[in-house]
Order: structure tokens, then sequence, then C-alpha cells
């Protein structure tokens, strides 16, 4: 057997429909017969009649109803068609079921599932990565599973969790990703994890980037260098002891994301290590990010747009040549 | 809740029926109100309230019908000039006092001030400040009692003409209709958003006219008429708890004060002003009691006695408690304290 990241997200939300009357989806094409532009509900609507509803183009009023079933004690999951939608909630977002629990002590459980990041021609608005907004308001956690394990587990955790999650789920994993079967355990919420050891070097990364992480990590193996990948899975709460540690380990820090490179993730953990572990750096730590313009469509312009293994390739070298 | 009982009436005059069998109560929660915010002004003008004031004057009587028709289980969604709704539907007016006066022991504790405060488990939700935001909140409240199998709620959420031009308003209004959830949405036109006067908020007839559109039931309102507010307020209320489509009920006053009281109002013109919507449903009330003899005037005076003695006594309680401590504070905006991310540690 074999199930893909896609699959895996699916399988979690029927896990969660089946195990708990509270849970419902919210969306847009999630329900019929249709299962999402993505097909992450298909056939949820049918084995769960009347708890998978499609929704008008309406995200801020999306949102706002799932907040409102949260504080009434459901456990929405919202699906946004894609994560660049998001941007219409992002009042409900960030002014409503983030304010909430600080303002009046009542949290708002709900999971606001993204379709995030880059696909061949998919263009400036069906591209985004979002994480990093979602990161730097208060009370919102933020999720960026980057295997198939992760988006099983990580979204089954989301729901569970009182508190509003962002989960950034990636759409070029969807299909690439696969994993033998689906596991019963992960790590805690807001662990990072080790995803390859090694001693030269550490990559800091996540979602789709932490894959060409690995891919280059495998490239500079065969050159004799051994890099540490720590795939950080949730970019809020960031585990800064892990990467802490790594970086103790191996004295040099790169980090990688898909999302523009204004601030964000990847700025995050580079402030945290100058800032605390300033003494464990043998070279400036570095980072990769997409470029700073829209996304473009045409799959020549795109392919360079954001990180890839060959340019974490040689980002790498240069930092390991300092 | 009302403390001084209802008095016998001595009068030798005749005595008529009030316009509306809740006329004489819904009054006193106006009558509480406008002695509450009076009040509030005085104190924030005495440098005794930090951020704004924001009243509801010449609203209170449409506010005091959204809240007097609401039951057990119900949800309210009330907006910066509800206090008359507010205490209609059963908050107390400590946590008024304790909000805008920043004590600790308030529903928002310090984290949050005047007209935000709210108890969600009480549903009575807590409004932020982007207009139209709460209309699909308030849907939601009502898709999960509806999951959840509950029966005859109904959720009134409350809006200006300002708020009513917002995405997120017609977003809300829209799913609902889509939803079909037994809402009411109380619009009232004070006719001025902030220092905006009608004419460069919106360009249609009439904002009831947009009911049809949404698939809402639309009824217009003289929201200086508290007979007219209960008639037509409770019944949109009883007609959602009978399941007809979501009500919209859009009322007609002017705003009697500022913005806030940071505000004079000084664009507020003198011809709108003469307008019979500019009446101060307040005054208007207490002349329908008069000529109908509805109550005496030692009553009246009895009455007005008793919303100063409750104002007086939920400031002085506030005043007592202690304010939020910086050092004592718990720093962390997740429920779930042990995700709390730790950004600045060192």
């Amino acid at each position: 057997m074999s199930i893909t990241y896609l699959e895996a997200i699916r399988e979690a939300q029927a896990k969660l429909l089946r195990d708990d009357e509270r849970v419902f989806i919210y969306g847009q094409d999630v329900g019929g017969n249709f299962g999402g532009a993505f097909k992450a509900t298909k056939g949820l609507a049918k084995e769960f009649p009347g708890r998978v509803l499609n929704t008008p183009i309406s995200e801020d009023a999306i949102v706002g109803t799932a907040i409102g079933a949260a504080i009434q004690g459901m456990r929405p999951i919202v699906e946004m068609q894609f994560a660049d939608f998001s941007s219409i909630a992002l009042n409900q977002i960030l002014n409503h079921a983030g304010t909430h629990y600080w303002r009046t002590g009542v949290p708002v459980p709900i999971t606001v599932r993204l379709p995030s990041g880059g696909t061949k021609g998919s263009g400036p608005f069906h591209s985004q990565s979002m994480e990093s907004i979602y990161a730097h308001y208060p009370g919102l956690i933020v999720m960026t599973p980057a295997t198939v394990e992760d988006a099983y587990t990580m979204l089954i955790e989301a729901v569970a969790i009182e508190d509003p999650v962002i989960y950034c789920e990636h759409k070029y994993l969807y299909y690439h990703l696969k994993a033998d079967k689906l596991p019963d355990k992960s790590l805690p919420t807001g662990r990072a994890r080790i995803a390859r050891e090694g001693r030269d070097l550490t990559i800091v990364s996540y979602s789709a980037m932490m894959q060409e992480s690995l891919a280059a990590a495998d490239e500079l193996a065969r050159e004799g260098l051994e890099v540490e990948v720590v795939d950080l899975r949730t970019v809020k709460p960031l585990d800064t002891d892990t990467v802490l540690a790594s970086v103790a380990r191996t004295g040099r820090l790169l980090c990688v994301g898909e999302s523009f490179p204004w601030g964000g993730a990847t700025a995050e953990v580079i402030a945290r290590v100058t800032s605390q572990g300033f003494h464990l750096l043998d070279a400036s730590p570095q980072r990769l990010n997409a470029k700073d313009t829209p996304i473009p469509y045409h799959p020549n312009l795109w392919s360079a747009h954001r990180p890839n293994a060959k340019n974490i390739v040689a980002k790498a070298r240069q930092l390991l040549r300092e | 809740m009302l403390q001084t009982a209802q008095r016998t009436v001595k009068s030798k005059k005749k005595k008529a029926a009030p316009p509306h069998g809740r006329f004489l109560e819904a009054f006193r929660w106006m009558l509480l109100t406008r002695t509450l915010e009076e009040k509030l002004v005085s104190l924030y003008r005495g440098g005794l309230i930090t951020g704004g004031v924001y009243i509801g004057k010449g609203q209170e009587a449409v506010s005091v019908a959204c809240g007097l028709f609401l039951q057990k289980g119900d949800i309210f969604a009330p907006l910066i000039r509800d206090q008359a709704g507010r205490s209609a539907f059963g908050e107390p007016l400590i946590d008024v006092t304790r909000t805008y006066l920043g004590s600790r022991l308030g529903p928002m504790r310090g984290r949050d001030g005047n007209i935000h405060r709210g108890h969600p488990r009480k549903n009575e939700l807590a409004m932020i400040s982007h207009l139209g935001a709460m209309i699909s909140v308030t849907v939601g409240t009502l898709l999960a009692k509806r999951f959840k199998g509950e029966k005859n709620f109904v959720g009134l959420a409350c809006i200006g003409e300002g708020g009513m031009q917002t995405g997120s308003f017609h977003e809300g209004m829209n799913i609902a209709a889509v939803e079909q959830v037994p809402l009411v949405v109380v619009a009232t036109n004070n006719h001025y958003a902030y220092s905006t006067a009608n004419d460069r908020e919106f360009a249609c007839h009439d904002l009831v006219d947009r009911a049809i559109g949404y698939g809402f039931e639309g009824y217009s309102l003289d929201g200086t008429d508290l007979g007219a507010c209960l008639d037509v307020i409770g019944s949109a209320v009883k007609r959602a708890r009978a399941g007809r489509p979501p009500q919209l009920v859009v009322a007609s006053v002017l705003r009697l004060s500022g913005h806030g009281e940071h505000d004079d109002a000084s664009y507020v013109t003198e011809e709108i002003k003469q307008q019979p919507f500019a009446r101060d449903c307040l005054k208007v009330a207490e002349q329908t009691i008069t000529n109908l003899n509805l109550v005496d005037a030692e009553t009246l005076t009895e009455w007005r006695k008793d919303a100063v003695a409750q104002v007086e006594e939920a400031i002085a309680a506030a005043q007592k408690e202690p304010a939020p401590e910086a050092d004592k504070e718990d720093w962390c905006a997740f429920s779930r304290r042990d995700l709390a991310d730790h950004a600045d540690e060192t």
C-alpha cells in the first residue's frame, strides 16, 4: 500500500469526522460529489451527510462562521481553496480568531487548511506561502507539514488543539510524496525533527523546501559533506532549542523557505540563532527564500523564483567554504 | 436587573394602555443606559477613563428592543452603541464599569476596553472593531446550535449604516441566507459614519431594499419611537424563531453624540437636527408615558433615582478594584500554554 500526502489529509479528515461529532468541514466546493479543488475531501460529503458543506465564495464569512461555531463548541475545519485567497479572510483570522482567547478567555478551536506554495503554471495568485504572515500575529499556531506522516498526524492534532491553527499543506507535495502507511503517533506539536543527521552544516527548513533541502543534502553527501536537515514542522511555535542544538553540532546555518524574503520564518530562525547562539556559529548564517517579486506563471521563471535543490547546494557550498 | 418594584399608580388621570406590553420595562432600561452613559462621559472628561467612550444616545430605543426579546440560549452580537440592548439582554452594569475603568476583575481584565466587552460563554459576543465581522460569526453560532440539535433559538446582530458598507457585512448577510439560520440583523442608520454623512456612504434609495437582494425579509423603523421599535424588532425576532428567513430591520435615528466622546460632532448640520428622526427617543418615550399617564411623575422620579443609585454603585465598586499589573500578567495568547512561542528568550 502507498498513500500520498493528499490522501493522508483526506484520511485525517475522515478519521476526525468519524471520531468527533463536533467536527465539520466548511469551504468552497468541498461538498457534493466534487470533494474540493484538489480532492482533499473527496467522498466525505457522502460518507458524512450534512457535515461537509459547500460555501459561497466568501472567505471572510467562511472563517467568521467557523469562529462562531467554534465559540459554540464545534470543531470546524475550513478549507481555503488556495492559501492565497485567505488574504480575504485575514481580518477574521488575525483580528478575531487570533485575539479571542486573549481578550475573552474563550478559545477558538478552528483549523484553517491552506493549500500553499507553488506548482508549475499557477502564477501570482495560486502559489503563495503565507505562513510568515500568520506566524507574525499572536494567537495562531502555524503548522507546515513536510511529510505524509506529519500531514496526517498534525491535522488530527490541529483539530484537537483549542486554539486556532493555520495548517499549511503544500500543493507540490500532494502527489509527489508517498508513504507506506499512516502513523499512529508523532512528535508533539511544536517540536522540530532532525530529518537527516550531519555534522558540517545545518539546513533548517519546512514544508516543500524540506524535501528540496533533503535532495540538496543527498547531492552534498556525494562530495563527502554531511548536512543536518532540521524540519521545523510548525513555524509557530518555533522549536528554537532543536535548531540551536543542531547548530551547536555543525557551526553553520542555512535556512530555506518558499515564502517571500522580507522578514518571515527564515529571518526569524536566523535572528534567534544569532541572538541566542552567536557563539555557536563558525560562519555568518545564510538563508534562501523566493525572490521578492510576485510568483511567475511560466515554468522557466517559476522554477528559478523559488529555492530548489540546485541553488540550496550552491548556497551550502558557499557557506561551507567560509 | 431592575431593582425598584413597579409602584402602584395613584394618579387621578385615567390610565391608558401602553403602546407595547413591555414599553415601561424597556423605558427603564433606556433610562438606566442614559444615566450610565452620562456618568461615563463625565468620568472620561475628568480623565478617569483611558481610551474612548462610545455612547448610544439617541439609539436606546432601537437597542433596548434588540436585547429585550432574546431568551436563554439566544445569541446577541451587540455593537458600539448598544448599552441598552446589552443591559436588557442581561449584562450586569458592573461589567461595563469594570471594563471602562480597567478593573482586573472585569470580563476583559484590562486586555480590551470599552465597548469590546462580551461574554461569549453567556452568548453575548465580544465585538471586534472591524465592522461587519460579527454577522458571519453570529451565523456560525447559530449553525453550531443547529448541529447540536438545539431548538427554538435565534441570534440578533447589530450594525449601523456605516458597517453595512463593508465587504464583511455583505458576505455575512449572504451566508446567513444561504444557511437559513434564525438571524435578525438590526441596522441603525444614525446618519453619520464618524463624520461622513449618508450621501457619501451609500447611493441606494433605501437600505432596507437590500433585504430582498440578500434573501432576507426587510422592515423599516422609526427608531425614535420606542413602541414601534418593540413592535417591529419583537416581531422580527418572533418570525426568525418561527423559521422565517433571516430578518433585516433598518431603523432611522440621529446619533445624538459624537462618534466617541473625543469628537464634538461639529459636522452635524443644523438642517439634519430638525429632521423627525433627530428626536431624542428617550424624551419621546417619556412624553408618551406622560401623555398616556402610564405612570405618575413620582414614579418616574423614583425610577431616575434608582438608575442613578445602580450606576453609582457599579462605578464605586469598579473603582475600588485592582488594575492589571504588567509583571503579573500572563503574556500568553494561547489557551495551550505549552504551545507558547518564546521569541525573546535568551
